[in-house]
């Protein structure tokens, strides 16, 4: 058993859209560059010929080896983070790059296969129980730690990723009240700054009263009710409090522009306005490949990284979009799958991150790109311009594949 | 149940997005739309610009027709560059500096490659253009000047910057807009709005018809005509009176607060910012820090005003009951205060003062001592500060006025902050800040708000807020130019200023200026100023002020005027003050000596000890020059409006 090629019992399903989808990615950047002056394609096929030797490395590295040095992995992960303190360059006022020459990297990208390695060991011990609120707070101080090192550099995209883990917890058994509490709060957020308070109030005490009386005499509990109330009411007057006073004037235009609150077609709300457009331009089946107008015009800040899918959209129209979220979705559901499949709880719990991270990347990215979701700086895998992206994003998907080749051998 | 949440979630938010972009691509289709592909093709029609009119509906400002020479960089194919050099007049080198500069922008987009050529330049090249390919021609209408005066308030016309391109989605690169005057504060109206044509072309780049039947076309709205309050005969007069001098003069209609003439000197001929050699013209003008013929020193030179805020302390003085008609000082030569300081006085008095010679000797001391008494009336002087300063603002100063104008300044009036800064820990006084009594303090006024005051005097304690428009068709002006402000001093108090000021033409500082059969009501000004001139500081000949308003009962117009470095009150302001009312009022002058002597004084060597004459004050000069001689005379005649709107119709 011992030299067994390394591509015994891997699955090529996965890897298959993984080839597909850096490849389309590939082709669109290059004909978003073809507007600019710059070379960035032939970049980017630098770093994909590298992720070569990069997954060859990843596969051939024992399956054991991930879960024994999951700790020693996460710790320089978090090193290196809190390094960019100190050793950081700033890029357009985001301090998450380390240069060396004239090649950057950036620490985060690979910081959330880092994660899901740390979280992914702690909860393969089988003591641990998340309905004990010892452990919940043990859980979610791993998740946190990287989102603070990250959040002041500011990177606020990056660290959004990481509320998929709760996903990953409450399939692990924690409470279901932490998603109720996360989705409730999110619908109040947006439904405040949507309608007016003393509405979302309203709409809030119907809700509890309705449930109230539904709900078995027994369970019937005015106390508990009252306080939901109360502390409803509190968050949703605090909302634009916290809108007005805490969020930064970017942020609470790019909230704004998607609530259709202000129409400001060239001003702030410029980027996704003109992405909107070169989308909808595409129709049925696209300009055809390199024909896409407002591509070459170069309308579309930002084309070869965070709105590399306006391309998709204009070149290849709702077919080619299609074809492509259809990839996506087809990959996060194998490796669910796969995951599922796994025989410890150590790779399942993995791979359900790693599903979950390409998946919050993917929507975050694509929602944003077609308007339904503020600007946030996230880039879509496999697709997005940059080697850092890249290569975290396959590091992240092969040590699963390599977890799931070695399942066989773990009987 | 927890095996299914990530799953449903994946598949619930991919559903979204495919939803989403079904709805952008196929059903939304005005993102096709505004998609400015290959397959539509957006034309512009732009509207004429308003025309320009002045209160009596005699025409400014009219349009002329011009050509931009329009190039898309991607189209071009062997331009014969020679010929088509010629043809343009330009240079190869120009040729290409200015087809790299449309690259630059973009190569497939259309940018303006010659602007603003005029119908003779543009006819020799019309008949060629079809040559050369990736060239075409936008017809644009350009500003017709009707007089060679009013430059300050007209404002001019110029292509739009990107930075307002980025921020106000009306304008696209190489829009025209209004700057300054005018033309920026009415640029909405008078530019109108204009029209989109959305043509379908076929893959060959060939126009097929309209998009859609035309669903999403506009029609091109006109620029709505403009009356100004603006007396163009004054206006010209006083440009006339302001040549070869700096500096500038605001009359008002005390009773409306219309501006009949709002001078700037030096000025420039507006026509000379029109066609090919603007952008040449505008340089020049622009960097004359000097002289800066673009400063409107009507609105924006803020100065102490001097001796005609004595007006001011007077009436406060009067309004706090601090004195009255009769209450007397004594002037010996001046005003002593403090321990031994002085402050001179040339009212040659030397006795008792009243304030009514006080008004028309101009008597520092006279003023220096209400003003203590002002100050003096309560205990805290901070309190008494206070309280001048309200009455003072009252009549629109240290304020931005609100006009219908782009430019301005506030001006300063002080107050018990203003002086807690000064001097922190306390200790000041009426004698600390005396030097406001006589318009010399931390007050500073701009000629607009001189000529305010005097309206407000005028009136007896009321003003409306100048403003330059007069009627716009369909169109209401706006309601605060028709809203009274009325001032914190009673009507009473105003009667023995007023009184005062007019004896200042029959026996005070003007008395040599009196009009036969007008009476005026003025008053002499004088601020010192100084410059540093090879590091060292040297006090320069004084600013020369004078505002006035005429007739003394019912009086019909309000006057300021500034001349730099002019000497005294009346030496000059004086002068071209009663000169412009007898214009005003009577369409004619009697004293033909004085209006030559005023018209042949030169400052200019004056003004060269400041940096010598630059090149852009010489052009000034020459078109100053031109100016008086060009042929364009006023008509004394009424120009019929009907006729200048068929006029209109056929450019």
């Amino acid at each position: 058993m011992k030299n067994q090629s390394i591509t015994n019992n891997i699955d090529w399903i996965s890897i298959i859209i993984y080839v597909l989808l850096v490849i389309l990615g590939w082709l669109n950047i290059y004909s978003s560059s073809l507007s600019s002056m710059e070379d960035t394609y032939e970049k980017q096929l630098i770093f994909i010929v590298l992720t070569i030797p990069l997954i060859f490395i990843v596969l051939s590295v024992d399956g054991k080896f991930y879960e024994k040095y999951a700790s020693i992995i996460f710790g320089i992960s978090l090193l290196t983070l809190a390094g960019l303190f100190l050793f950081g360059k700033t890029i357009a006022g985001q301090r998450c790059w380390y240069a060396i020459g004239s090649f950057t990297i950036q620490p985060s990208e690979f910081a959330k296969a880092a994660t899901a390695l740390a979280l992914a060991k702690y909860l393969s011990d089988t003591q641990i129980n998340l309905k004990e609120t010892n452990r919940q707070i043990q859980a979610l101080a791993i998740i946190l730690l990287p989102v603070i090192l990250i959040l002041p550099q500011p990177d606020p995209g990056s660290a959004l990723i990481y509320s998929i883990f709760i996903i990953v917890l409450y399939r692990e058994g924690l409470p279901s009240w932490y998603v109720w509490t996360g989705f409730i709060t999110i619908l109040l957020f947006v439904l405040t700054l949507i309608l007016e308070p003393q509405y979302v109030i309203l709409i809030g005490l119907a809700t509890l009263i309705l449930v109230h009386f539904k709900s078995r005499l027994a369970d019937r509990n005015i106390i508990l009710s009252s306080m939901l109330f109360v502390v409803i009411s509190g968050f949703v007057l605090s909302v634009n409090y916290v809108f007005e006073n805490v969020f930064k004037q970017h942020h609470r235009d790019r909230f704004n522009i998607l609530l259709g609150k202000t129409v400001d077609l060239k001003g702030i709300g410029y980027n996704t306005n003109q992405s909107e457009i070169a989308i909808g331009s595409g129709g049925w089946l696209g300009k055809g490949f390199l024909e896409g107008t407002q591509t070459k015009g170069g309308f579309v800040p930002e084309q070869h990284t965070d709105y590399i899918f306006t391309t998709v959209g204009e070149e290849w129209g709702f077919a080619g979009s299609l074809v492509v979220i259809a990839l996506f979705a087809g990959l996060f559901l194998r490796i669910i799958y796969l995951a599922e499949r796994q025989k410890t709880k150590f790779s399942r719990v993995y791979g359900y991150c790693v599903a979950g991270i390409l998946f919050t990347h993917f929507f975050v990215n694509i929602a944003m790109v077609v308007g339904i979701f503020p600007t946030i700086g996230v880039p879509l895998p496999f697709f997005s311009y940059g080697g850092s992206g890249l290569w975290g994003f396959t590091i992240l998907l092969f040590i699963f594949i390599k977890m799931d080749a070695n399942k066989v051998n773990e009987w | 149940m927890r095996k299914v949440l990530l799953p449903s979630l994946i598949i619930l938010a991919t559903s979204l997005l495919v939803i989403r972009i079904f709805y952008l691509q196929i059903i939304d289709d005005t993102l096709k739309l505004k998609s400015d592909n290959n397959a539509i093709k957006i034309k512009y029609e732009y509207p004429e610009r308003g025309y320009i009119y002045d209160r009596k509906g005699k025409l400014l400002v009219a349009n002329q027709a011009s050509y931009d020479i329009m190039v898309i960089p991607r189209e071009l194919k062997n331009t014969d560059t020679l010929e088509f050099c010629q043809l343009l007049n330009i240079t190869k080198e120009d040729f290409i500096k200015k087809i790299e500069k449309a690259k630059v922008y973009s190569p497939r987009l259309p940018s303006v490659f010659l602007p603003q050529l005029n119908k003779s330049e543009f006819a020799a090249f019309q008949e060629k253009i079809r040559k050369y390919q990736g060239f075409y021609f936008q017809k644009r209408s350009l500003r017709d000047y009707e007089v060679a005066f009013g430059a300050n308030i007209f404002g001019f016309i110029t292509q739009v910057n990107e930075k307002l391109v980025a921020k106000n989605p009306y304008y696209n690169s190489g829009d025209l807009i209004g700057r300054q005057g005018v033309e920026e504060s009415y640029e909405d109206l008078l530019r109108g709005i204009k029209g989109v044509k959305y043509i379908q072309k076929d893959k060959y780049n060939r126009e097929i018809g309209s998009y859609k039947d035309g669903k999403y076309d506009t029609i091109a709205v006109q620029g709505e005509d403009i009356n100004l309050t603006l007396d163009a005969e004054l206006q010209k007069y006083g440009e006339e009176l302001m040549i070869n001098k700096r500096g500038g003069i605001v009359a008002i209609e005390p009773k409306t607060g219309e501006i009949l003439a709002l001078v700037t000197a030096p000025s420039y001929d507006p026509g000379i910012l029109v066609g090919r050699q603007r952008s040449k013209n505008y340089t020049q003008l622009y960097r004359d820090s000097i002289a800066k013929p673009l400063y409107d020193r009507g609105l924006l030179a803020e100065y102490p005003p001097g001796s005609p805020f004595k007006i001011l302390t007077g009436l406060v003085a009067l309004q706090e009951g601090v004195v009255d008609e009769q209450s007397t000082f004594m002037c010996r030569g001046g005003f002593s205060y403090g321990r031994g300081r002085f402050q001179k006085c040339h009212c040659k008095i030397f006795g008792n003062v009243k304030l009514h010679n006080g008004v028309y000797r101009s008597c520092n001391a006279y003023f220096s001592n209400a003003y203590l008494r002002t100050i003096g009336k309560y205990a805290k002087p901070a309190y008494a500060v206070d309280a001048w300063s309200n009455h003072v603002k009252s009549f629109g100063l240290g304020q931005f006025m609100g006009y219908d104008l782009p430019t301005g300044k506030k001006g300063n009036v002080p107050d018990s902050k203003t002086y807690k800064k000064v001097y922190p820990n306390g200790g000041w006084r009426g004698t600390t800040i005396i030097s406001n009594a006589i318009g010399q303090g931390e007050v500073l006024m701009t000629p607009i708000q001189l000529a305010n005051m005097m309206a407000t005097v005028a009136n007896e304690g009321y003003y409306y807020t100048p403003h330059i428009i007069k009627k716009i068709e369909g169109h209401k002006i706006d309601k605060k130019f028709t809203t009274k402000h009325v001032t914190t001093i009673d009507k009473k108090y105003f009667k023995p200023i007023i009184s005062g000021l007019f004896d200042v033409y029959n026996m005070g500082t003007a008395s040599a200026l009196r009009v036969e059969g007008i009476d005026i009501c003025g008053k002499t000004g004088t601020a010192e100023n100084f410059a540093r001139i090879d590091g060292k500081r040297i006090k320069l000949e004084d600013h020369s002020i004078f505002v006035a308003f005429a007739p003394k009962d019912n009086p019909k117009i309000a006057i300021a005027i500034l001349v730099e470095n002019g000497g005294y009150g009346a030496a000059i302001a004086g002068p071209i003050a009663s000169l412009m009312i007898e214009k005003y009022l009577r369409q004619k002058i009697t004293r033909v000596d004085l209006e030559k002597r005023i018209l042949a004084t030169s400052l200019q060597s004056r003004y060269a000890k400041l940096g010598g004459l630059s090149e852009a004050v010489k052009l000034q000069i020459r078109i100053s020059d031109s100016l008086l001689k060009k042929k364009t005379i006023i008509p004394t005649v009424k120009v019929k409006t009907d006729t200048t709107k068929s006029n209109k119709q056929a450019i």
